[in-house]
């Protein structure tokens, strides 16, 4: 059943998610702690940290749209900057971290979500443009404490080490199951190819999404 | 990434409106949002245009194959049709980017898509494509990746997609349209070679929006297909590519369309080596002595001198795959 929140307004994506220049160290912290720190009831983010100067102008007030999406099986209306990522509203808006923000640049598949039933890049994907669309990010896959098959597989083949990449892994693996491109080790490399594992768990990753797609 | 306004079009007349006023219209977004991030493209206006009926493959009376500007890489690729009457097309595409980007992006924006050129992509080098008259810090640069076929002084980038590497082989036509109506121009005609105006990338008029990709009729029965050499085994663009389309018939070589990927600055059609099969009867001999001047022509950089050698092999090696002996 999908359930309805509040409408809110979301602000200008922080300078060192969106500014040109790469993120100073001390950026980086600042929006991590405003992160952690001002997020506030109904989804809204509040006390954005603006790190360039010249962005700051620019972004007084910058364009926005409003838009309506499902976001596992609740339906939420906010009001985005149009600079928005799907990657960044369910980060650092939504509150939904587990999709994880590796290259920003569709270079990883760290951020990689279902939008109605397949497998994208969030960080490449535009909030503003997924008026009705359905999102299924890694929060959304177990059922109430039950988790889901290929949860279950990562955890018995051991199918990670430090974990970043594994929520996308999960996602993506979900995309390819249902896609059909498991009926072989090397078809399963290939068509989740889209995910790197800095840590190397390939071998195990494999295992995980043969194991779930009923082959053994 | 600098703010822009942005609006959704549900008709080709809206979209070209909004075209002709300056917007800039988005597809999948794959290379316009990562490109807009590190402020190489700097919009005002995005115009969605994923909303319009561009998104069906169908094949003409006189049996030509038509791809919407909108159909997905995935569905192309997956599409029945494109799967038996062109190989070479879905190998390109299956050999593309990831699974998840190509769920999401489009062959319009394919064949649009821009260099992946180190220098480009960075905006503090120097690069004449992103900011005439500036210089290109890869000719003296890091040009291990960079076009050995097609460069000028100005911009030694490659083209990287993949799929335009069998269009150009296949002599694939782009449909446009634009404010004054209609018109195809020929997928040679479409990628501009940098010249001395590295900036000016395809024959697009302001405002003109892809509306399909046409792959004339070939004679049958034809075999094609695609052989992309990279760097790590999947996910990666090319250092060399080689699309081979051949219609044998009594033993003979009837027709032949071949072109390369990975070393010129656009994708590189091989007329010598066509030529030089045409008549033929398939054979070991023949396939070396035709991919012998694949690289004809061939300007090689610091880095990447290891192309030249590379691309014949890629190409012998692909007329081999396609085309078997005897
Ligand atoms: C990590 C990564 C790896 C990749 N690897 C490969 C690879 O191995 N091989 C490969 O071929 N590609 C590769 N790509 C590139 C990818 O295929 C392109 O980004 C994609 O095809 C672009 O399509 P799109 O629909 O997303 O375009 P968009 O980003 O939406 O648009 C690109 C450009 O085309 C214009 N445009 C789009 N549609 C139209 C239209 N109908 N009419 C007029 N103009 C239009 C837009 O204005 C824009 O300028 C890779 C990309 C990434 C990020
Ligand atoms: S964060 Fe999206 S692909 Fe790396
Ligand atoms: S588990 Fe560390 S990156 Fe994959």
């Amino acid at each position: 059943m999908s359930t309805e929140l509040p409408e809110s307004a979301v602000p200008p994506p922080t300078g060192a998610d969106e500014s040109s220049s790469a993120p100073s160290r001390r950026t980086f912290i600042a929006t991590s702690t405003a992160v952690g720190g001002v997020v506030v009831a109904g989804g809204v983010f509040a006390g954005t940290v603006l790190a360039d100067p010249e962005e700051a102008s620019a972004a007084e007030k910058p364009p926005s749209s409003r838009v309506s999406l499902t976001v596992n099986g609740t339906r939420r209306t906010v009001t985005v900057d149009n600079r928005t990522s799907l990657l960044d509203l369910l980060r650092e808006h939504f509150e939904l971290t587990g999709s994880k923000k590796g290259c920003n640049a569709g270079a990883c598949g760290a951020c990689t979500v279902l939008i109605d039933g397949q497998r994208h890049n969030a960080c490449l994907t535009l909030a503003v443009r997924l008026e009705d669309a359905e999102v299924t990010t890694v929060e959304g896959l177990a059922d109430g404490d039950q988790l889901h098959p290929l949860q279950q597989a990562f955890i018995d083949q051991d199918a990670f080490q430090c974990g970043y990449c594994t929520p996308g892994q999960i996602v993506s693996g979900v995309g390819c199951i249902k896609e059909g491109h498991t009926n072989s080790p090397e078809e399963i490399r290939e068509w989740m190819s889209g995910n790197i594992c800095r840590c190397g768990c390939y071998v195990k990753i494999v295992r995980a999404v043969e194991q779930t797609a009923g082959r053994k | 990434m600098h703010p822009f306004t942005y609006t959704r079009v549900s008709d080709t007349r809206e979209a070209l409106n909004a075209g002709r006023g300056g917007g800039r219209y988005i597809a999948g977004g794959t290379t316009l949002v990562d490109l807009m991030r590190e402020t190489v493209e700097q919009p005002e206006t995005l115009v969605d245009i994923s909303g319009l009926p561009l998104r069906e493959i169908t094949v003409a009376e006189h049996g030509a194959l038509r791809i919407g500007a909108l159909v997905r890489m995935a569905e192309a690729a997956a599409h029945p049709k494109v799967r038996v009457l062109y190989p070479v097309i879905s190998e390109a595409l299956e050999l593309s980017a990831s699974a998840q980007l190509r769920n999401m992006a489009t062959i319009g924006g394919n064949i649009m898509q821009r260099t992946r050129c180190t220098y480009f992509r960075d905006v503090t080098a120097d690069c004449n494509k992103r900011e005439p008259g500036s210089g290109c810090a890869a000719l003296h640069g890091f040009n291990r990746s960079h076009a050995i076929l097609g460069t000028s002084d100005h911009c030694v980038s490659t083209h990287p997609s993949d799929v335009a590497v069998a269009f150009a082989a296949l002599e694939a036509r782009v449909h446009l349209l634009g404010p004054d109506g209609e018109r195809q121009v020929p997928f040679a005609d479409f990628l501009l070679r940098p010249g001395s105006t590295p900036d000016r990338e395809q024959a697009l008029r302001r405002g003109e929006l892809i509306t399909a990709v046409e792959i004339p009729a070939l004679p049958r029965p034809l075999k094609s297909g695609y052989l992309k050499v990279r760097d790590r085994q999947s996910y990666e663009f090319a250092l060399t590519s080689a699309a081979v389309a051949l219609h044998v018939r009594g033993g003979v070589i009837r027709e032949a369309r071949i072109a390369a990927g990975g070393v010129g600055t656009v994708p590189w059609k091989l007329p010598e080596v066509e030529q030089q099969l045409i008549g033929e009867r398939p054979s070991e001999s023949l396939w070396a002595s035709a991919a012998a001047k694949a690289a004809d022509g061939a300007r090689a950089l610091q880095h990447n001198r290891f192309k030249v050698e590379l691309l014949k092999r890629t190409v012998e090696r692909q007329l081999r795959i396609v085309g078997g002996t005897k």
